[in-house]
């Protein structure tokens, strides 16, 4: 009993209560997308508003479970479910239904489990576990290998599926790996990376070489004296040479057609509303027709009548751009930038560094679909088909959110206790 | 708490950062560039024209000339079509399975999902056996629309008829029409085309991503109703009308009636006509054809596109203008001998030696000499130098309505001809000629062109003794029976009322006296004043024409009938006015049947000699004779009546 009264005062309210609200609001959009003002349903289960009403409660029992499970239970199993995790991953290569030219559902009875949604956690779990063990230290590079491993071994399976939306998810965990050490240095590099990536993509390589080595001629002249000035340049140039012609291949070799054209249509080189740019051109018509204000709840057009493809899943945001405009947007990012540095300052509260740990990942994963999501909907970022949290429209995606942010609720209600 | 604690506030920085990218980008594209909510409206909205009903064509007791019916277009929704039993679907509506394939491929290639046209125009018979059979063809329905329908089959020429807008009146018409309308192409339909036409309404519908309707836009708000275009009251005599085309059957020519009291045009003839039904409907396009290639040119207005010298109607001008420039008067005789000499030698022939003649007896016997010596005086001996005299004359004459378009609500009329004095000048290079040049004009020969409604108002003159409203069509537009300020409007032509009786005594013989050309044609209880003509063809038979009103006191129409290759005026034309004529007064026709049977079975058509363009070629051909008689200087002119 007591342990009881405990768990209802320690739990973080206000990140529940936040997940709640989110889930709701995405409850109502999912209905505004899938609403036909020509049969105008109460409620009915067979639609997808229907089905995520019975997401939701069944994603806040799972959630609630999570909070009287022991916290032991993650600590200790979290090889076991990673091990699962990677079965299944190869399962779903094997016997997996595709889907959207995706191989990524396991089909039990009714329900399509996705198990690169349950990856995330698992990852995160025995990242955590790894780290937090010992004498570890994130600035050694033996360490690193084997992070970089436990990283890499679902997100090359995810990519095998090939879902590429999430294995880039896997990318956020460098966030995770500078909080506990990485040298700054990786975070400059990834978005000298960026950088260098875009440039190469809309320029020719040999403009953007030419760029960089008179760059580095300047840096030589003005640090000549500075040999470990000289010595990093140095590498940085090499570095690039090797990035660019990279890029280069992959972009050319490597990356499918669909892929390519996502890009070049972010980075403006194409422009075809009709064709390849159909979606993203609706999307941020939907979003932009919205104004301040919005035009109200069920009274989108583009909502209404479907003009955006995938609208209650990955572009659920078009729905909350329009029907609740500018105002609306600026509300669900407000909670979901609340939810990021709670989570940060739950973990950083936390006795131990496992719990840290994890808590980082949560919070760089969550962070990661906000932002590649939102970033899509209105012409930012490529499409990457990866859901929003608490609001897509989806079964797996939402438990495995729950699953993921219910697991720090349980360590931050125990955080007083004795691990 | 370890060493790398202050890395929260990077983590937490770059948080902050990227979002706040998201919030700005969000705003940009919500707040401050409209042009989203432009392509969203442009997205959900459809404009659909909802099509007034075309205003309907009257006679002048308002019984109807063309009215619209309704016919069916057969649409089609490529995506939602379902296996059907092709072969009967293809027998009910008339159509082999080539032609099915053919259609299906254009909707499909034009859009799956928006409903295009399949076929055309069905008749009401079609689409009543179609209808019942509709369910069993999934992704067709049936759109009706209204065409034009002319329950006589009269007055095609003077109706015009209406068909689709092409993509230079779609320009033109900035926006007011699109692809498929229809618009007036001649005749009244033409010519009162933006009142016949209606407003267009508008219903704003909202479509899916799939251009399926989901309903009115912000309730109907922004819709608007279309409003039926104005009927017309046209000034047709439905009845006269018909009884002229039958009349004009199997021959070239026109009739043009007049009600002199208000320039109302009572019948107007062009022949051979048409039946209008064939420029309507599925098969339109081959009628269309047929028409244009007819050889008799039956698409060709006649009233007001053939020109004709008048030939020797044109007295009755001369005889009014000498009149008022003083130079002649009732008591005026002059001596045929036969003929009138001119120049030095040259010598215009006469019917007949009239010995001693009067300005009555001269229209009566149609006396060439008399108006040759009558023109002599009006150029030659009017006290100014000749080419003053004949500008003076010309003006006159012009007064008449005659060398100018007189305006009529048609499209397409022509001005006809009347020569200035700078063609004389030019052509005998100096301005020193006299009436000896020109003396063919006398008789109504020569450069003169006048279309057979030119003629009829001309008798609206005589009949008004001196003046004339401009004819037309339609006399009153719309319910409230609106008539054009023009139309009301009297013209004078120059001509003092007095000088007329002793015209119009001479006009009144040719019909009315026993010695009279058209003695023939005299009907019982009404005195019709009338004058025949001849107008030389150097084609093949001369046309012939004539001309009247009446009755004499009051008149009540005034006719020209010009029937081409027809020899005399009064053989064929004459008679033929006088059954109009008393058609219109008496309603009634009062002569023997075999009398009417003879005009109505008569077969003038030129047979086998290629008669083309009839104005055109007439004009040029007088000319160029004209122009070497004048060389010639010596010019024997052809007797007239």
């Amino acid at each position: 009993m007591n342990n009881q009264r405990s768990l209802f005062f320690n739990v973080d309210w206000f990140v529940i209560l936040t997940y709640i609200v989110l889930c709701v609001i995405g409850w109502f959009n999912i209905h505004a997308a899938v609403y036909d003002p020509l049969n105008p349903t109460i409620l009915d289960l067979d639609t997808n508003y229907g089905k995520q009403l019975i997401f939701i409660i069944s994603a806040i029992i799972i959630g609630f479970a999570i909070l009287l499970l022991d916290s032991k239970f993650f600590t200790t199993f979290s090889p076991i479910f990673y091990a699962i995790t990677i079965i299944l991953l190869i399962l779903v290569l094997l016997i997996g239904r595709n889907v959207g030219g995706n191989q990524a559902w396991i089909p039990i009875g009714s329900f399509r489990l996705q198990p690169s949604e349950f990856a995330k956690f698992a990852t995160c779990l025995l990242l955590a576990r790894y780290l937090s063990s010992g004498t570890i230290k994130v600035q050694e590079i033996r360490t690193q290998l084997v992070a970089a491993f436990i990283i890499l071994l679902p997100t090359v399976l995810i990519l095998l599926q090939p879902d590429a939306g999430s294995a880039l998810t896997f990318s956020s965990l460098i966030l995770l790996l500078y909080r506990e050490g990485l040298s700054g240095y990786f975070l400059v590099i990834e978005g000298l990376s960026i950088l260098l990536f875009v440039l190469t993509v809309l320029y020719n390589k040999y403009i953007v070489l030419a760029g960089i080595i008179v760059f580095a001629g300047i840096i030589f002249y003005y640090y000549r004296k500075n040999k470990k000035m000289i010595t990093v340049t140095g590498f940085g140039v090499l570095f690039s040479i090797l990035f660019i012609f990279s890029v280069d291949y992959v972009y050319t070799q490597i990356l499918k057609p669909h892929q390519r054209n996502r890009i070049d249509l972010i980075l403006g080189k194409v422009d075809d509303p009709r064709g390849i740019g159909y979606n993203l051109n609706q999307s941020k018509i939907a979003i932009g027709s919205g104004g301040i204000w919005g035009k109200g709840y069920l009274q989108g057009t583009q909502t209404k009548y479907n003009f955006v493809p995938e609208q209650s899943t990955d572009f659920i945001f078009c729905t909350v751009g329009e029907e609740w405009g500018f105002i609306g947007c600026f509300f669900v990012i407000g909670l979901y930038l609340f939810l990021l540095i709670r989570i940060i300052n739950i973990a950083e509260r936390q006795r131990s560094s496992f719990a840290r740990i994890y808590g980082y990942g949560v919070a760089s994963i969550l962070f990661f679909h906000i932002f590649i999501n939102i970033g899509m909907t209105i012409g930012l970022i490529p499409v990457i088909g990866i859901p929003l949290p608490f609001l897509s429209y989806g079964g797996s995606s939402l438990w495995s959110f729950t699953i993921l942010l219910f697991i720090l609720l349980k360590f931050d209600s125990n955080r007083m206790g004795i691990i | 708490m370890n060493s790398f604690f202050a890395r929260k506030f990077v983590v937490q920085g770059i948080f902050i950062a990227l979002i706040a990218v998201l919030i700005t980008r969000l705003f940009y594209i919500q707040v401050i560039s409209d042009e989203y909510i432009l392509s969203a409206e442009n997205n959900v909205i459809r404009r659909l024209p909802i099509y007034p009903a075309r205003g309907v064509i009257l006679d002048r007791y308002e019984k109807i000339l063309v009215q619209n019916e309704p016919v069916y277009d057969l649409m089609i929704i490529p995506r939602e079509v379902k296996a059907f039993d092709t072969l009967e679907f293809c027998k009910l509506i008339g159509i082999d399975l080539a032609g099915f394939h053919k259609r299906f491929k254009k909707a499909r290639t034009y859009s799956p999902y928006k409903a295009s046209i399949f076929e055309k125009q069905l008749s009401v018979q079609i689409y009543g056996s179609f209808q019942e059979k509709l369910i069993n063809f999934p992704g067709f329905f049936v759109q009706n629309r209204t065409v034009r329908r002319y329950p006589d089959s009269i007055a095609a020429h003077f109706l015009g008829y209406i068909g689709e807008v092409n993509q230079k009146v779609i320009e033109k018409s900035k926006g007011f029409y699109s692809q498929g309308d229809y618009h007036g192409i001649t005749g009244i339909e033409k010519s009162y085309e933006e009142l016949l036409r209606g407003q267009r309404g508008v219903q704003n519908l909202m479509v899916d991503a799939l251009n399926r309707p989901k309903g009115n836009y912000a309730n109907g708000k922004y819709d608007t109703i279309a409003v039926s275009g104005e009927h017309m009251i046209s000034s047709l005599d439905k009845e006269l009308q018909k009884f002229g085309e039958q009349l004009m059957q199997n021959k070239i020519g026109s009739i043009v009636a007049i009600e002199p009291s208000t320039g109302e045009i009572l019948s107007f003839v062009s022949s051979p006509a048409y039946d209008p039904n064939l420029m309507v409907g599925r098969k339109r396009g081959n009628n269309y054809m047929a028409l244009l290639n007819d050889k008799y040119k039956p698409m060709f207005v006649r009233p007001i596109q053939a020109e004709y010298p008048p030939g020797s109607i044109f007295k009755v001008v001369n005889a009014l203008v000498a009149q008022q420039f003083r130079l002649i008067n009732e008591n005026t005789y002059f001596f045929c001998p036969g003929g009138y000499r001119y120049g030095r030698k040259g010598f215009m022939g006469c019917t007949h030696v009239h010995g001693s003649i009067n300005l009555k007896n001269s229209i009566t016997e149609s006396c060439n000499t008399y108006y040759g010596y009558a023109y002599s005086r009006m150029i030659d001996h009017s006290g100014m130098r000749s080419v003053n005299a004949f500008k003076r004359w010309r003006k006159a004459v012009s007064a008449f309505g005659i060398g100018t378009a007189l305006g009529i609500d048609l499209p397409g009329e022509r001005n006809g001809l009347l020569p200035t004095d700078e063609l004389y000048t030019k052509r005998f290079k100096n301005d020193q000629w006299g009436s000896a040049y020109t003396i063919s004009l006398s008789i109504g020969q020569g450069e003169l062109g006048i279309t057979p409604l030119q003629m009829a108002n001309v008798m609206a003159i005589v009949a008004n003794r001196g003046f004339f409203y401009k004819p037309h069509l339609i006399k009153a537009i719309g319910s409230k029976k609106v008539i054009k300020k023009e139309y009301l409007q009297k013209n004078n032509a120059g001509i003092d009322s007095k000088y007329f009786n002793v015209v119009i005594d001479g006009m009144s013989a040719v019909v009315n006296q026993p010695s009279g050309t058209a003695w023939y044609s005299k009907i019982e209880d009404i005195e019709m004043c009338g004058k025949t003509g001849t107008v030389q063809n150097p084609h093949g038979q001369d046309h012939s024409v004539f001309v009247a009103f009446a009755p004499r006191d009051n008149p009540k129409i005034a006719i020209a009938v010009i029937i081409e290759n027809a020899g005399f005026g009064a053989t064929w034309s004459a008679p033929i006015a006088s059954l109009m004529v008393e058609k219109y007064i008496k309603k009634t026709i009062s002569r023997p049947q075999v009398y009417v049977d003879r005009l109505l079975q008569a077969n003038l058509l030129p047979g086998a000699i290629e008669f083309s363009s009839a104005s055109k070629k007439i004009k040029s051909d007088n000319i160029s004779s004209t122009t070497n008689t004048n060389e010639k200087a010596n010019p024997v002119i052809r007797t007239n009546e």
